[in-house]
């Protein structure tokens, strides 16, 4: 049973990079579906920008009002709003929104193309001469690359501002001092491997949501086998990536 | 080669030898049939016996594995994408499970076969073949509607007005009656018959409603073990004391 399930996961990962490969060859070539590229970003941002901004918003008040008493008692208060920064815009916000996408966006695109694909709504497409792996998969694998980096963007900015409203319950710190204090340490080697980061992120939840959802099998049930199997693996994934990006910036000495 | 540069006689189908085969399951073996222009085939064959495979080969969503298959003179399995797409306008699909859009109203739906041909029909044109196709089944009024507020024959219909929208020479109807109550099947069968004047098309329907059969076939292909196993019209096949022909029938 071991081997069965290593055979499974190894032909899988060689089944969604070949998938990878298809939307490289197909994405960089006309036709453009633009219309349903805009509409599709539309569609992520509505769908999760309520959540992505509250759960960035306590993130920031947590995390501050936890580190409050260690800062305390090492009488480095001062660094307070520095350190939850850094953490905040280098780990935490990118791999919550990510995790919060691949679980709204990820499951609602295995979801949708799964059942487009039993209804044989995917095979419609084609045969009226729309390329459905254009208009499907490439706009929505691009949509979240898009749109999960201006998620996390956000996120980071609501984020700063709980730390502020943090900051502020156990003392008094003026907007001006706090930004001061944030932006002694936050520099852009902080923000721009983070904003790289998501973009992984979003082509990695776009691309096994579309792969689940786009080689769905066995009728109505297969649909929902896809929609809960491309959350699993895209946020095993996430994992992964966020892994690969702290050894990565830790050999280019990005810290 | 296009359909006006061929005989009056040749077949605007026409299939040899076709084999297809899913790992050991072997689908279609030896298939043979011919449709000739205006004409209604009925291919009949039990659930499971490789009907929708065949017309899925037809209209070049699988690829057979041996065989001749001319549409139109052209041989489908070689055909280019772009080839493939100009061939798809004169052949128009009618899937089983109607495979409407269903996250687009009924005017999207039969809007999305002409994004191809934008161009060519222009954009204000394209509202009255809309309604042109939409009246041509008798749903005018559906069009800002969802697919998912019709019922079962209203979206079947919807469907067949969306394969109608380029005015397709031949129509490949997979099981347009399956799922339907009879009087709704009767009324989709009548349709059809009304659509091969209208459009003047040569049609390939799947079936085994032998009410739709009998209304729709002016010939009749039977479809057991994966080849052509008999030939004929409706009332010369019912005439037919073969035991695999009879169960059809009785
Ligand atoms: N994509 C596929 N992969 C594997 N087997 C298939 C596929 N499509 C159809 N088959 C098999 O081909 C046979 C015929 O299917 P089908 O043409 O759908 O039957 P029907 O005559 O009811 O339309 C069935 O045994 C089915 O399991
Ligand atoms: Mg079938």
């Amino acid at each position: 049973m071991k081997s069965g399930f290593l055979y499974n996961l190894l032909t899988e990962t060689a089944d969604i990079y070949r998938f990878a490969l298809r939307f490289f060859k197909e994405g960089f070539r006309p036709r453009y579906e633009f219309g349903e590229l805009i509409r599709q970003c539309y569609y992520i941002g509505n769908k999760t920008l309520g959540l992505v901004g509250i759960t960035g918003f306590i993130m920031g008040l947590v995390i501050t009002i936890q580190s409050h008493p260690s800062m305390e008692a090492f009488g480095a208060e001062s660094w307070l709003p520095s350190v939850v920064s850094v953490s905040l815009v280098r780990e935490i916000v990118p791999v919550i929104t990510a995790l919060i996408c691949a679980g709204k966006i990820g499951s609602g695109i295995g979801a949708e193309l799964g059942s487009m694909k039993v209804t044989e709504q995917i095979d419609a497409m084609e045969v009226s001469g729309t390329n459905p792996f254009k208009y499907l998969v490439v706009t929505r694998v691009f949509a979240t690359m898009l749109m999960i980096p201006l998620l996390v963007i956000l996120s980071d900015t609501i984020g700063l501002y709980g730390a502020y409203l943090g900051v502020n319950m156990k003392q008094v710190v003026s907007f001006h001092l706090f930004t001061n204090q944030v932006f002694e340490k936050l520099t852009y080697a902080d923000v721009m491997p983070s904003i790289i980061k998501s973009f992984f992120f979003g082509f990695a939840i776009g691309i096994i949501g579309c792969f689940k959802g786009y080689n769905t099998t066995n009728g109505t049930q297969g649909v929902g086998r896809a929609a809960n199997s491309a959350v699993v693996a895209a946020t095993f994934v996430v994992f992964l990536i966020d892994l690969m990006a702290a050894q990565i910036a830790d050999i280019l000495h990005i810290t | 080669m296009s359909l006006e540069n061929i005989a009056p006689s040749s077949p605007v189908i026409h299939i040899r030898g076709l084999k297809k085969s899913f790992g050991n399951n072997a689908v279609l073996r030896n298939f043979d049939m011919d449709l000739n222009p205006g004409e209604n085939v009925v291919v009949l064959g039990k659930s499971g016996s490789g009907k929708s495979v065949l017309i899925k080969c037809i209209i070049g969503l699988m690829q057979p594995d041996e065989g001749d298959l001319l549409v139109f003179g052209d041989n489908v399995p070689t055909l280019s994408h772009d080839d493939l797409d100009k061939m798809r306008v004169k052949v128009g699909f009618l899937f089983q499970s109607n495979a409407l859009y269903d996250s687009m109203t009924v005017r999207e739906n039969l809007e999305f076969p002409l994004r191809r041909h934008w161009i060519r029909t222009g954009k204000e044109n394209v509202n009255d073949l809309v309604m042109e196709a939409l009246t041509n089944v008798g749903l005018a009024d559906t069009v800002d509607m969802m697919p998912g507020e019709l019922s079962g024959g209203m979206r079947k219909r919807i469907a067949l007005a969306r394969t109608l929208i380029l005015k397709p020479k031949i129509i490949l109807y997979d099981e347009p009656t399956t799922g339907l109550d009879p009087i709704t099947a009767k009324e989709i069968s009548n349709l059809m018959l009304d659509i091969q004047k209208k459009y003047n098309t040569s049609s390939i329907i799947i079936s085994h409603d032998m009410n739709c059969v009998r209304i729709t076939a002016n010939r009749i292909v039977m479809l057991i073990d994966g080849y052509c196993y008999a030939n004929g019209t409706y009332d010369e096949l019912k005439r037919s004391d073969d035991k695999r022909i009879r169960q059809f029938f009785d």
